[in-house]
């Protein structure tokens, strides 16, 4: 059965029923998914959860969905204990969310656009569509297909290859627009009032953004039905972030999960930073900034969200942390190196502000730790292609193999001397 | 000067189903006054206060956001298109 009551403006209260309409009448802030948590208690228990399929529809009850109708295989993706990488920092209890495995564009984002075009086809729209730094738009494109819907995807003309490539192959008709995302961002709004399509992050927005809380239900419920001490989530346009908390308190208030007063912490690129800004300032008044960063994907400027990603932060006691293309690079490459996980831009962001906050001492190293990582770096080559060596060529004989393993481990020797534990490994 | 307001959806329930008015004024904020006047009762839904516009209501001058040129006191000249964007999710 469903719990939704209907929509709520999260700014001013103003109520209507369900609709596909995203922006309060009356002042203009967002509208909500408002849900009868009283009629929940007793029903929607960890039994009743863990007895669902093993995707997002598992937390169906929590979602504002009567027929699912793509998803199927989405989100319950790998929580994992990050040993190596927590050796690295010094760390006793990290912990890794890996969306970057997500089924089948390898993104946080089948989790959104699971909901959205599921709620798409309840309502009967014949069409979807997306604004997208390219994530979205590979999702939205892969979903939009296996539901048989008509699909187009609007991208900055700037994006990755894989990006571009990642959504072409589905067939959806792509629209690259010369400007940034915000510039893509603005023409989708107008595409949705004049053609009347479902732009997911536009008009479905109110169901989109709550398909982002499965991702904080399976860190709850994956790490034994508790939750970590300090999460810390990238922040683009700004869904993820609050919804990750609202996850955790409503689970709280389902009595899932013991409250213990989850801190919630924001990574930003430092070429597109307006909440990380906004959070270190304690000023709650989002400037916006014209991105310039390698996280093309979270390069929002002028986040929807934004300031309920810098509400969260505050409210929860957590903090915000922002890092350079280059640190963004190394902790792409840490990662992969002591984890075996290859993570795009958007993860390396948020890795990195993790180790600055871990350094800090923002982050006690003895307490519970979540790096919430969104996307998968097959897609972003061009972030470490030149960051990494050359592989030697070789004739096939022996002979040569040894000289280059006798030269190799002369030169690890020589790095090994240099005493640097996060080069070394 | 003659500027063209841009008017989303859920804002033409004050402007008679119009998606663009016609205003006049010398900066955003003298537009953004006319409009007030010639749209009865859209004023609370953009400005929480004097010359304070609502959280999500954001303002563009042809294609620049107010808030990267003066805000309210941006100058505009005849031809210029303004518009009322909301705010949407992240991609």
């Amino acid at each position: 059965m469903s719990y939704v009551l209907g929509l709520k403006c999260k700014e001013c209260g103003h109520r209507v029923p369900v609709s596909p309409v995203h922006v309060c009448e009356q002042c203009f802030g967002p509208y909500e998914v408002e849900y009868d948590y009283a009629a929940m208690k007793g029903k929607v228990t960890r039994e009743s959860i863990a007895s669902g399929p093993k995707s997002l529809w598992r937390y169906r009850d929590l979602l504002p969905v009567d027929v699912p109708v793509t998803g199927f295989n989405s989100g319950f993706t790998p929580f994992r204990k990050a040993k190596r990488l927590a050796q690295v920092l010094g760390c006793s209890n990290l912990w890794i969310k890996d969306d970057s495995c997500n089924y089948p564009t390898y993104s946080y984002k089948e989790r959104v656009v699971s909901v959205a075009i599921s709620k798409a086809v309840e309502f009967g729209f014949d069409t979807v569509g997306c604004a997208s730094t390219g994530n979205l738009a590979n999702s939205t494109a892969a979903h939009a297909a296996a539901a048989g819907i008509k699909c187009y995807v609007m991208i900055p003309h700037d994006l990755e290859q894989g990006k571009v490539l990642g959504s072409l192959i589905f067939g959806p008709t792509m629209v690259r627009i010369r400007g940034n995302y915000d510039d893509v961002n603005r023409l989708c709004t107008e595409i949705a009032d004049k053609y009347g399509w479902a732009i997911v992050n536009v008009n479905l927005r109110p169901y989109y953004t709550e398909g982002a809380k499965t991702h904080g239900f399976e860190i709850a419920e994956q790490f034994g039905w508790k939750l970590p001490q300090h999460t810390v989530v990238p922040t683009a346009g700004g869904t993820i972030l609050p919804k990750i908390y609202k996850a955790y308190q409503e689970f709280i208030q389902l009595g899932l999960v013991e409250d213990n007063k989850p801190k919630i912490y924001s990574a930003q690129a430092a070429g597109c930073n307006p909440v990380v800004t906004a959070i270190q300032k304690g000023v709650d008044i989002i400037e916006p900034q014209k991105p310039n960063t390698i996280a093309k994907s979270i390069a929002i400027g002028n986040p929807a969200d934004g300031y309920y990603a810098y509400k969260v932060v505050k409210d929860s006691n957590g903090w915000g942390e922002s890092a350079s293309d280059r640190e963004i690079v190394d902790a792409i490459k840490l990662l992969a190196k002591t984890e075996g996980i290859w993570t795009e831009p958007a993860g390396g962001t948020t890795l990195a502000a993790a180790i600055k906050l871990i350094q800090s001492g923002r982050i006690p190293k003895d307490e519970s730790i979540c790096v919430c990582i969104t996307g998968n770096g097959l897609k972003t080559l061009e972030a470490v292609q030149n960051d990494l060596p050359q592989p030697r060529v070789i004739e096939a004989k022996l002979s040569e193999f040894d000289e280059l393993l006798a030269e190799n481990e002369a030169a690890e020797k020589k790095a090994s001397a240099r005493a640097e534990p996060v080069g070394a490994l | 000067m003659s500027v063209k307001i841009r008017i989303p959806s859920p804002l033409r329930g004050f402007t008679n189903g119009a998606d663009i008015v016609e205003t006049e004024g010398a900066n955003i904020g003298e537009v953004l006054n006319d409009l007030k006047a010639k749209a009865n009762g859209i004023e609370p839904r953009l400005f929480k206060g004097p010359n304070q516009l609502n959280r999500f209501v954001n303002i563009y001058l042809n294609d620049e956001d107010i808030r990267f040129l003066k805000n309210l006191e941006t100058p505009v000249k005849s031809g210029d298109e303004v518009s009322i964007v909301p705010a949407i999710a992240g991609g």
